[in-house]
């Protein structure tokens, strides 16, 4: 060990001597070297001392080692950053960035991490990159300064707010700033000074430091001793709670729209082919299901062929899953169903046979395991607003996305001839056909329609429900229930209907837990059927009769 | 005319005479295995890889010259996910197959439904899953984990400095027996180790639970206390999937409130881009990436037989492997299928892990076996993060359920009881003896 030290110490200063390296390039080397020795206290101890340097240079081999990327060389112990390139790893010192050859997978091992470590990784990492020139690396130090609160970071931070000129990073700052001196500053003014500046936030990460302070030990004793500090920190924890119970219900408000969109686009298709042609389609959901293994079969083209152009796969599935499920659909309405207009039962079963036959095909086909349906990077991640909402951003797009579709559908039925066309087969099939229109082809393109929108509602769900053959079976009742619900063939009931599920739904969950809260949304429905059969917006006039 | 029709009919007779000749010799040259896995329906993504694991156990056993010197003849039945189904289709097994064993079932429910049946027809029942405890028959071997084997040493962990030092817990579970079991379990134990019902949050929501977004915002609030917070899931089946992508997108770190689950392994991962989710934790008997030479046969043979480089192995495999070769030991050792011949053959039987070291079948029908904790990687397996020193003996009943604390599994001289207060054939004794 001693002898394999000296060799990097003379290494390094061979390094020094071209001015490559920093100033204690030999310290650093060390500890660098001692991230991948011995078990997760050694590595925590080396972590810590890394810390301590304040050097940024260090940043690169922390930032591997939380990403994994960290290896060490059998051969001779040697640590080093690792990319992965087909069958070999590509290793590079931690320090210099220099190329130290490639490596087969078995002759390096992979430095591993336990949580302990990946939160003192982070805190170190905040105090190493709060003077970068990045404000939203300073902002993000900031945050990890306040969630670690690491000791010895306060006059690293003081001139790090020095030198701030980003109001928002300032601010964070000095959130993170005040933090700091709530946890270790000794006197009890300077700990009520800094409760001042942490009751302005809206943030579960100051509530739970605030809300340590009053948690009190098996024998009672609180972990605040000064009892000033207590009665200033029950006051911040009231303003906080405040804050945050508004922006809760701002984030339940979210998620109910989220769920009522998810709802509206399982159903949507379904508002066409039950609430507008009757037809009570049990394989709804299943044509869902061919939308999502569309968009797996896209992807896996896209990972093959262009995987520079991921992110665009999906914009490419959606069209794609439109034309499988409406061919789908079209074959369905064409072979079975156009035989049963007129006997619902008989379409019932019929159409939950081929769901069931459906199912089976593609389990046979693709494995009964879940498919691997990947984000694109512009629908990964959230947006953190305050308070603990983070709006995430597939579930924004697919509100989005289910606003569109229905808008793009409702423009199709009021303003090109095949919606007048199809409405007007809806209403009087016979006075329709007379005026010329082939009934039965209108038939199967509406059917079509339906069946390649609920394709397209399942490129969206691909992106948060499992793409598995059961995915559809998830959807269907609750796809029936927003159309009987909304009103039969009205589009608006649906979007209402599916609107005001989700946000019923979202908003007893907290109270009365998923099981219980769905059971009352059921009973609600079966209520609110016997009052209006003919659910929110019902069909008026003679159709209604037809 | 007539002399067509009696050639005919002697024809008839003789074809008739073969296979009434045959059918006996030919059932005396295999020993069937019934294979009880659903094959369609929801449970189908876990089941059917364990149908195949049972298929390429068999075939190998076979390669090596069967077992008594005959044959092992797989009969596949399936059950399709449907409870009721289970009990009709291990009947079928064991009344019109006569199949010597039955390898199978996932969910405690089926369990629960085919358990009369075994107990009826004095059958033998392989179950591989890991569960909720509080079972004892003597008509299956469980070869899962009971609780002490992955729920406790998961919170003993997450307690630990090492795991975070969580003092603040969230059971969340799917709603039915096994969560609600395992979190009853679960409390009891953390009220044993101080901790208050003011710290322990239990939610369940149905299977196939697919929106989320309310109940991680209502972990993040309940972490939000002031105490370090970490999450058990019992979430179980196709919800995994939702859950863990919500766990993701609202951006919860591991270190910050690791979550801890039972039932997903490296087939459930394998729908899922990990990368937001290292870090946070399973507990299993068996991880793929563990390396032993044991293991890596394994891998090798599971994907050389299901043709595909990039198969996953997951626990339950591993208990199928370690199960089949037990009951293999068994029969060759008591020289019969015999059902009763074979259980008491069966208890000590040693089989060596996948993973490193023996498990041994105890006289309650549980395994002992070593318990591992593992994060999840970017790549979709494993790192191992705890294990436990030796192999720990699977606890039939919990002793942190007083009423099941009282209760004794041992199916030997003198209990004879898969739930007793006292040996049943223990005053029989007589002292001195």
């Amino acid at each position: 060990m001693f002898v394999c030290r000296a060799i990097v110490a003379l290494l390094l200063a061979a390094s020094v001597l071209t001015g490559a390296a920093h100033a204690e390039p030999a310290d650093l080397d060390a500890l660098v070297q001692d991230l991948g020795a011995g078990g997760f206290a050694q590595k925590q101890k080396a972590i810590d001392g890394l810390a301590a340097t304040g050097d940024p240079a260090a940043v690169r081999s922390l930032e591997a080692m939380l990403d994994g990327k960290l290896y060490r060389r059998l051969s001779d112990g040697r640590v080093a950053i690792g990319a992965p390139s087909g069958q070999v790893i590509r290793l590079s010192d931690p320090l210099t960035g220099a190329d130290l050859g490639d490596a087969a997978p078995a002759d390096v091992d992979r430095v591993t991490i336990n949580n302990r470590l990946r939160a003192g990784l982070r805190a170190a990492l905040g105090g190493l990159t709060l003077l970068s020139p990045e404000p939203s690396v300073r902002r993000s130090a900031a945050d990890a300064i306040l969630k670690a609160r690491p000791e010895g970071i306060e006059p690293l931070l003081r001139q790090a707010l020095t030198r701030e000129s980003d109001d928002s990073v300032r601010a964070a700052m000095e959130q993170a700033l005040a933090a700091v001196q709530l946890s270790s500053a000794p006197e009890p003014e300077i700990r009520i000074a800094a409760l001042r500046t942490l009751s302005q936030a809206a943030n579960q990460d100051v509530r739970a430091l605030v809300a340590g302070l009053l948690v009190q030990d098996a024998n009672g004793v609180p972990a605040e001793p000064d009892a000033d500090v207590r009665a200033a920190a029950e006051t911040t924890l009231a303003a906080i709670e405040r804050r945050l119970a508004m922006w809760g219900i701002l984030g339940n408000l979210f998620h109910g729209l989220s769920l009522g969109s998810v709802l509206l686009l399982a159903a949507v298709g379904l508002a066409i082919t039950f609430g507008v042609m009757g037809v009570i389609n049990m394989a709804h959901g299943e044509m869902v299901m061919l939308g999502a293994y569309t968009t797996f079969i896209v992807q896996e083209w896209f990972r093959a062929h262009a995987p520079g152009a991921f992110d665009y796969s999906i914009l490419v599935a959606v069209p794609m899953a439109f034309v499988v499920a409406g061919a789908v659909g079209i074959a369905i309405e064409q072979s079975v169903i156009r035989f049963l207009y007129g006997r619902p039962l008989e379409t019932l079963l019929a159409t939950w046979g081929i769901s069931l036959i459906l199912q089976q095909a593609v389990r046979s086909a693709f494995g009964p395991t879940n498919r691997e349906v990947g984000a694109p990077s512009w629908m990964s991640g959230a947006i953190e607003v305050a308070g603990g909402l983070t709006l995430t951003y597939n579930r924004l797009w697919i509100i989005v996305f289910s606003l569109v579709v229905l808008a793009l559908l409702m423009l199709l039925n009021r303003a090109t001839d095949f919606g007048l066309t199809m409405r007007a087969v809806v209403q009087n099939r016979r006075m329709a056909a007379s005026m010329g229109i082939r009934t039965g082809r209108i038939d199967a393109l509406t059917f079509g329609l339906g069946s390649g929108i609920a394709g397209i509602a399942g490129v969206a769900l691909s992106q948060i429900d499992n793409v598995s053959p059961n995915l559809g079976q998830a959807y269907i009742i609750d796809s029936f229930m927003v159309v009987v619900f909304g009103g039969v063939g009205n589009l608006w009931g649906t979007l209402v209907g599916a609107m005001s599920l989700g946000l019923i739904n979202k908003f007893l969950e907290p109270v009365a837990g998923a099981v219980l809260g769905k059971i009352l949304v059921l009973v609600g429905i079966i209520l609110f059927i016997q009052k209006r059969p003919r659910g929110l917006f019902a069909l008026k006039g003679r159709a209604v009769e037809a | 005319m007539r002399d067509r029709l009696t050639k005919a009919v002697a024809a008839c007779m003789i074809v008739l005479g073969l296979t009434a000749a045959t059918a006996p010799s030919q059932a005396a040259e295999t020993i069937k295995v019934g294979v009880l896995h659903s094959l369609s329906g929801t449970m189908a993504i876990s089941e059917t890889t364990l149908k195949d694991v049972m298929l390429m156990l068999i075939e190998d056993q076979n390669a090596k010259g069967g077992v008594l010197g005959k044959k092992l003849e797989p009969v596949v039945v399936d059950p399709a996910s449907n409870w009721p189904l289970f009990a009709e289709k291990a009947r079928e097994l064991m009344q019109k197959d006569k199949v010597a064993a039955v390898f199978g079932c996932w969910t405690s429910v089926s369990r629960k439904s085919v358990l009369p049946v075994f107990e009826e027809l004095n059958g033998l029942l392989f179950y591989p899953v890991q569960y909720e405890g509080e079972e004892s028959s003597k008509n299956v071997f469980y070869t899962g984990a009971a609780p002490n084997q992955q729920a406790i040493p998961a919170v003993d962990y997450l307690m630990s400095a090492d795991g975070g030092a969580a003092t603040r817990w969230v059971l969340l579970g799917t709603d039915y027996v096994y969560p609600r079991t395992t979190n009853k379990i679960l409390r009891a134990y953390l009220h044993a180790k101080g901790v208050a019902d003011a710290d322990i949050m239990e939610n369940y929501t149905p299977f196939g639970h697919s929106d989320w977004q309310t109940i991680v915002a209502e972990v993040k609030k309940f972490a939000s206390a002031g105490k370090k917070t970490a999450v058990v899931s019992t979430i179980n089946g196709d919800a995994n999937v939702p859950f863990y992508k919500e766990l993701g997108n609202q951006g919860i770190k591991a270190d910050e409130i690791p979550v801890v689950a039972f039932s997903v392994g490296e087939e459930e991962l394998a729908g899922l881009d990990t990368a937001p989710l290292v870090g946070h934790l399973a507990a299993w008997n068996y991880f793929m990436s563990v390396e032993t030479p044991e293991n890596t046969a394994f891998i090798k043979k599971w994907r050389a037989f299901i043709k595909n480089a990039k198969r996953v192995t997951n626990d339950p495999m591993e208990a199928h492997f370690i199960g089949f070769n037990m009951w293999v030991q068994a029969v060759e050792q008591a020289g019969t299928t015999d059902v009763d011949a074979v259980r008491q053959a069966m208890y000590g039987q040693k089989v060596k892990n996948l993973t490193g070291g023996t498990a041994v079948m105890n006289t309650n029908h549980h395994l002992s076996k070593p318990v591992l904790i593992g994060e999840i990687q970017p790549n979709g397996q494993f790192d191992i993060v705890w294990r436990t020193k030796d192999v720990v003996p699977g606890d039939a009943w919990s002793d942190f359920i007083p009423e099941s604390k009282k209760l004794t599994a041992d199916w030997t001289f003198p209990w004879v009881c898969g739930n007793c207060e006292s040996p049943r054939f223990g005053k029989a004794v007589p002292a001195g003896l």
